[in-house]
């Protein structure tokens, strides 16, 4: 499954360390984030629950940019 | 003034709350430069330290709260080591100013890509806000998401048509201008289809909607253009590895430099260790961090390819993703297919001749051609009738009788008490007609007549082709002079008509007669001949109308599809989409991606080379950090103007 977010970050270094974060997380099968149209795009795990999963991904991405942020 | 209030206009609230810090910091510093405090050493550094936490507490903060989540090579971070560590060594102009100029450049690339933001989403103004939908002979105004299939809605002179649909009522010209890139209006009559995104330009429409707003043409491709930069090009990739590598190098570089520098001197050079000689390596590893932020690469490489592919879709031309634009900009060699891209695609008579020895002219030929046909369905008689109501005469089916097909040949009736043929060469052999071959290329048509149940014999022959479109010649000259190679033609259609079409317009190779999986043969094969011979970076390209050769636009390098308009299977199937059908279109979509190519790689070793540069004079101690942070962000700045100069492809 996949879906598409919201973000807001000012940077696209920090952009590009939010993609990482967000592969890493667990229930993440792959993420690309678009600095441009400042959007983030999840491909989830089979069984992943994407609410779960994406208050991980935030938190993830919150610890590699702290001024960043994911429209949920 | 009205430039500044202008400009701070545009600013968001956070935008405008760090130009203020900017300002207010860099007025204190100026005013703290002239004041005499040496002799104050403690009061002079509490006053550096105003302006220092006016301009850099949020990057203190956020080098903080790094710390805490381990992230040792976040920016903020090494610009607080760096500016801290210049403070410490008693530059505290130095440390306020390095951090006044980060920030300034941090403004100005958050200014620039808003700004670009806002100019493609300007550019790609096709979004609908509304559509105006009829109900019970009342019209009222909703947000297109909420119209259903099937729908009335009504577009009044100077809307934008909010749905897909078919125009039931009205007659008014259409500006496909924002989804083409083409000036010329197009004339709609009830019954015509009608796409989203198009802005009604004289009359009042009523429509019957056929699609959903999400599934409408607008909706698709603004979907399409803003995913575009999901699929990442090598250069992009090549950047966001190069940046994770960059920084962590150049950090232990800084690192290495403040010990090895002293160490090495003291022991090979015999140097007092005194703190001069550790304060000036400890400056020179200082000036390492403050070039460490590769954002000045990482930010406009991307910035590239969105406004390249944003100024793209204005012309018409949809590139869906980064990494197409990188292909469309090694094509060397382009397969076309014939129907629907070189030529129009619609069977035209192209000429009406007479037999030699009758004393018939051209126009009766067609006229008998036409009423003997008058009832057929098949393109090619539709194609002679069109012809002959050109003229300005309607056809008289009343003087047709006794109308006799014969099935894959022709047809046989009575018109005006006289018995008419009309048909392919095997009809003229079956009746026994003698009748001259034409040197024409093209489906040909031989006429006869004479009395009923009498022998015929023939009087001329009309020819039909399918046109070639004006600019078709015109794009082939244009696209070796671009650089393709070569230029090849795979058609289904007989060799004679093939090899006339490829002499005309000038392409280099035809492959004719050939069934769907003999052009994916034949694509494979050339694509095997360009590896070999134009090496694997070159590209293959292969246009189509994307309707019935959805297997070659897959397996050819780069699959394009023209006169994709309204057609889903299209859009979908290809990687680069021409809105409209013009030929001239694939030379300026490769132009367009040679330019926005040539900017991203101007970038990328403009931005690494000064980067090094500053690297190695730092290290050198030629450099010290004014000139260390004036590089980082004028490379910047530079970076993001060039990057910005890829939308704009008018005259490419």
């Amino acid at each position: 499954m996949k879906k598409t977010y919201k973000i807001d970050v000012d940077c696209a270094n920090c952009a590009n360390k939010m993609e990482q974060a967000a592969k890493k997380t667990e229930g993440v099968k792959d993420a690309t984030v678009n600095f441009m149209a400042l959007k983030m795009k999840v491909e989830f795990e089979d069984g992943a629950e994407p609410a779960a999963v994406m208050q991980e991904v935030r938190r993830n991405c919150k610890i590699v940019e702290d001024d960043c942020e994911i429209f949920l | 003034m009205i430039k500044v209030t202008k400009l701070t206009e545009n600013l968001n609230k956070k935008q405008k709350n760090l130009l203020l810090r900017i300002i207010a910091a860099a007025v204190m510093l100026v005013i703290l430069f002239i004041l005499p405090l040496d002799d104050y050493p403690i009061v002079r550094f509490l006053l550096f330290l105003i302006p220092y936490f006016t301009v850099g507490y949020d990057i203190l903060r956020k080098a903080f709260k790094g710390i805490l989540n381990h992230q040792v090579f976040d920016e903020c971070f090494l610009m607080a080591v760096a500016t801290i560590g210049a403070m410490i060594l008693g530059e505290y102009t130095e440390g306020v100013a390095v951090m006044l100029f980060y920030q300034i450049g941090e403004l100005f690339q958050s200014i620039a890509v808003g700004k670009s933001r806002r100019s493609i989403s300007d550019l790609m103004d096709i979004r609908p806000d509304y559509a105006n939908l009829e109900q019970d002979g009342e019209v009222e105004k909703v947000d297109p998401d909420e119209v259903e299939v099937g729908s009335i809605i009504v577009i009044r002179p100077g809307e934008k048509v909010p749905i897909d649909g078919i125009v039931v009522e009205g007659n008014s010209s259409l500006n496909t201008s924002a989804l083409t890139g083409e000036s010329l209006p197009r004339d709609v009559k009830p019954g015509d289809e009608i796409i989203s995104g198009s802005v009604n330009m004289s009359g009042l429409l009523r429509v019957e909607t056929t699609k959903e707003f999400d599934e409408s043409t607008a909706s698709k491709i603004l979907e399409l253009v803003e995913n575009a930069g999901e699929r990442k090009a090598k250069s992009e990739q090549f950047i966001t590895k190069f940046a994770r590598w960059y920084t962590p190098a150049v950090c232990y570089s800084a690192l290495a430099l403040a010990i090895l520098g002293p160490v090495i001197n003291v022991l090979a050079f015999h140097k007092a260790s005194d703190w001069a000689l550790w304060s000036d390596w400890i400056y020179r590893a200082l000036t390492f961090l403050v070039i460490s932020c590769p954002c000045a690469i990482v930010v406009s490489v991307p910035l590239s390819f969105f406004g390249g592919i944003g100024g793209a879709s204005s012309e018409g031309i949809l590139i869906k993703g980064s990494n197409f634009m990188e292909t469309l900009a090694n094509v060397k060699y382009l397969v076309m297919d014939k129907t629907g891209t070189i030529t129009k695609g619609n069977f035209e008579v192209t000429a009406v001749h007479d037999g030699r020895d009758q004393n018939i002219d051209s126009a009766e030929i067609l006229e008998l051609a036409a009423l003997a046909e008058c009832h057929s369905s098949h393109p090619i008689a539709s194609s002679i009738r069109r012809a002959y109501e050109a003229g300005g005469v309607e056809l008289d089916k009343s003087r047709v009788a006794d109308v006799q097909e014969v099935s894959g040949k022709g047809v046989i009736a009575v018109v005006d008490g006289i018995q008419v043929a009309a048909g392919n060469l095997k009809l003229m052999r079956q009746l026994n007609i003698e009748c001259e071959a034409c040197h024409h290329v093209g489906t040909i048509v031989y006429v006869a007549k004479g009395a009923v149940d009498g022998p015929l014999s023939y009087i001329g022959h009309v020819v039909i082709s399918d046109e070639i479109k004006p600019t078709s010649a015109e794009a082939i000259s244009a696209l070796k002079k671009a650089g393709v190679v070569k230029t090849v033609m795979l058609t289904g259609d007989i060799t004679s008509m093939a090899e006339s079409v490829a002499k005309e317009v000038g392409l280099d190779e035809v492959h004719a007669e050939l069934l769907p999986e003999d052009k994916v043969t034949h694509v494979e094969k050339l694509i095997a001949e360009k590896n070999a011979q134009a090496g694997p970076g070159a590209a293959l390209a292969f246009v189509g109308d994307g309707i019935n050769d959805a297997p070659v636009l897959a397996i050819a390098d780069l699959g394009i599809a023209m006169g994709a308009l309204g057609s889903d299977a299209a859009i979908e199937a290809a990687d680069v989409v021409l809105m409209d059908d013009d030929p001239a279109k694939i030379v300026k979509a490769i132009r367009i991606a040679r330019k926005c190519i040539r900017i991203v790689n101007e970038n990328i070793w403009f931005a690494i080379g000064v980067k090094f540069l500053c690297l190695i004079l730092g290290a050198l101690g030629i450099a010290n950090m004014w000139l260390a942070i004036f590089a980082d962000v004028g490379v910047m700045v530079l970076c993001v103007l060039n990057a910005v100069r890829a939308l704009f492809v008018k005259n490419v």
